[in-house]
């Protein structure tokens, strides 16, 4: 262990994390010991590991994102309603997901433009996309169109007999790939790094910090929108009113996976850790059955400032 | 002699203005004139005022009780920023604080003083444990509050056994919905807090203690202040805020609601404060400007509602309000401006901006 990166520490204690609670559950319920179970863990928490994934751009640049749970909401309901209006599917998903990019990189723009606190724009987009999606409509609109009933649902992986992956798990591991090839791959992905690193470092080295940010918060806007989409999907409708706070299980999956709040240190395989894991403690409360939701919360809570308190051990007093 | 009450109001608001033309409180009151002023103008019967059993009723009135619980925490909220930090735990110690005193009250038939204290205990305890997290250990605001804002609600639901606990005890329902000199209740404790907050930190070195540690928390420590302490009592002092403004919400509709009490309280009183001057980065405060900035938020709120706008929608307006006062504060954002309009905007607002920063 002593030869370990210390980058690599939080990522090593979310993956014995996650394989703890596994194994806790297989211990505890039999029915815990399911392929299906693992194929809804994936499938459920699809929209919310998509957001996280866009989150992690965010937070690796030492940013912050709130606007995404209400994003995912307004897009929900602009999918719902164009589609009910009579727009092809394909093309509702495509303006929907131009939409998210297009308020994504409005918000960047600010951040970048003006020097405003990243948490304070988003806060702003937050109020903006939850009024709006109201605005589209007040209430929730089931989507009743073939695409939706059976395209849809036939993108699926059969692995057994009723058990199949379905397709917003595939979006899932999709969306971690490519969101994985970028970040490790890809001129931008090693920007965003080094703009969380340090952004007078990188700018004084020759990083565009502008365009990049700006391009960050348009990704970020894009996965939101992806998410919103995977969303509908999941749930065939669209709500306005919901998705409130998912933009802090979305952080708190990021931080759980190992990524520093402060910027620069961070694995996209992490953040789909932290999501499988929040994804477990819900299971497991769910096959207990005795113990309540809200055990929900505060376990995440637990789990939060064990990490914290992780990283910072890790990353020295020198850090504030 | 009702007409004469509403000139004698905006001649005084008029004079309010010219005297702190030059304050840092000058913009945001300035927006609080231009709203009721819209409200003067469209909004009929909005600064209607009437006297019933010796109480002042109006929808001017409902902007200074229900602004009551963003006024409480936006003043704990004030010093915490002021210390380069931020507190987002704030809604969900509203919410435990709330289920502490519902449940003392409801089912362990204790006294409403003996509630209200473990109550606002309870919330004290909360807000030392974000300081020993930040002052302590030394973990990023954000970061370190975001843990309680998760797991507070969590706890809240825990005490409350995740229900909706109802009481009828006249003293706790008269915190929210009583009348104290003709004026509701609430507006006499965001007076006294006020008075005490400003006299703890304006009366004494601490509000200069605070100013440093946000301005250059090394520095200060050079210049020997215990910056590690005045932090820790920032946060203790936004718990303390923060359990009153719970207090008052659950005595607002007579029982604990884990869900919904203080939802987005958090929110609401950072942009009071921001709305108020104090910059997120810490390093100056102003104590009536996020009053100020709390009043024109719910007065934001009270005009959508008086007009008949959906309260869903009402967020729209607040982001629109949120992005300008951003914009507004924006050292960048003003330079562009005078760079579109050269002669003037150079001449006048500028100098402003820099006397009042």
């Amino acid at each position: 262990m002593n030869r370990l990166n210390p980058k690599y520490i939080p990522s090593a204690a979310t993956a014995l994390v996650m394989i703890a609670l596994y194994v806790l559950g297989c211990v505890l319920f039999p029915n815990f010991i399911s392929l299906r179970v693992i194929v809804n863990l994936f499938g459920d928490n699809a929209f919310l590991g998509i957001a996280a994934v866009g989150a992690t751009f965010v937070i690796l640049s030492g940013g912050i994102d709130l606007s995404v749970g209400a994003v995912i909401a307004f897009i929900g309901i602009f999918i719902a309603t164009t589609i009910s209006s009579g727009v092809p599917p394909l093309v509702a998903i495509l303006l929907a997901l131009l939409v998210g990019t297009l308020f994504g990189a409005a918000q960047g723009s600010l951040i970048r433009f003006f020097d405003l606190p990243p948490f304070l724009v988003t806060l702003g987009g937050m109020f903006l996309m939850r009024g709006l999606a109201f605005v589209v409509r007040q209430e929730s609109l089931a989507i009743k169109h073939s695409f939706y009933q059976q395209t849809i649902r036939g993108l699926s992986i059969q692995l057994a007999p009723r058990i199949a992956i379905p397709f917003t798990a595939i979006c899932l591991i999709a969306v971690v790939l490519v969101a994985t090839y970028v970040c490790v791959y890809t001129r931008f992905g090693r920007n965003v790094y080094a703009i969380g690193s340090s952004e007078t470092s990188a700018f004084l080295m020759g990083v565009p910090v502008g365009g990049t940010k700006i391009g960050i918060y348009a990704l970020a806007g894009f996965f939101s929108a992806l998410a919103g989409c995977v969303s509908t999907f999941y749930m065939q409708s669209g709500n306005p009113a919901s998705f409130v706070g998912l933009e802090l299980d979305a952080i708190a999956a990021v931080v759980i996976g190992g990524t520093l709040l402060t910027g620069g240190v961070g694995f996209v395989a992490g953040t789909l850790m932290g999501v499988l894991i929040l994804g477990l403690i819900q299971t497991l409360i769910t096959f207990q059955g005795n113990l309540n939701t809200w055990w929900t919360k505060i376990a995440i809570g637990v789990l939060l400032l064990l990490f914290i308190v992780l990283q910072k051990t890790i990353s020295g007093k020198g850090r504030t | 002699m009702l007409s004469f009450s509403i000139i004698l109001f905006w001649v005084v608001f008029a004079a309010l203005l010219f005297f702190t033309r030059k304050l840092r409180i000058f913009w945001p009151l300035l927006a609080l004139a231009l709203l009721l002023l819209f409200n003067q103008l469209l909004t009929p019967g909005f600064f209607k005022l009437e006297l019933r059993e010796g109480h002042l009723y109006g929808t001017l009135i409902d902007i200074l009780k229900h602004g009551g619980i963003v006024m409480l925490v936006a003043l704990g909220m004030t010093l915490v920023i002021a210390t380069g930090g931020v507190d987002l735990s704030v809604g969900a110690v509203i919410a435990v604080a709330g289920a502490v005193l519902a449940q003392a009250v409801a089912v362990h038939n204790l006294s409403p003083g003996v509630a209200m204290l473990i109550a606002v205990l309870v919330s004290v305890g909360l807000g030392a444990w974000n300081g020993l997290l930040v002052a302590g250990i030394g973990i990023q605001p954000i970061v370190a509050t975001l843990i309680l804002m998760v797991a507070g609600r969590g706890i809240a639901q825990l005490i409350s056994e995740g229900q909706v606990i109802n009481f009828t005890d006249p003293t706790l329902v008269f915190i929210a919905n009583g009348y104290l000199f003709g004026l509701p209740f609430t507006c006499t404790l965001v007076l006294v807090l006020l008075a005490l907050t400003y006299a703890l930190t304006r009366g004494t070195a601490l509000g200069l203690f605070i100013e440093a540690v946000g301005d250059n928390d090394v520095a200060s420590r050079y210049a020997g202040v215990n910056s590690r302490f005045v932090k820790f009592t920032a946060y203790v002092f936004a718990g303390f805020c923060a359990g009153l403004a719970g207090l008052v919400a659950a005595s607002e509709i007579k029982s604990a609601d884990a869900n919904h009490a203080g939802l987005y309280a958090e929110l609401d009183a950072i942009l009071a404060v921001v709305i108020g001057g104090t910059a997120l980065t810490g390093g100056r405060f102003y104590l009536l400007g996020s009053i100020v900035g709390a009043l024109l938020i719910q007065t934001l709120t009270t005009t959508m509602y008086a007009r008949n706008v959906s309260a869903d929608i009402a967020p729209v307006p607040k982001a629109i309000v949120v992005l300008a006062v951003c914009l507004l504060q924006s050292e960048k954002a003003r330079r562009y401006l005078s760079k579109l309009f050269p002669r003037k905007n150079m001449a006048t607002p500028a100098p402003k901006f820099e006397a009042a920063s």
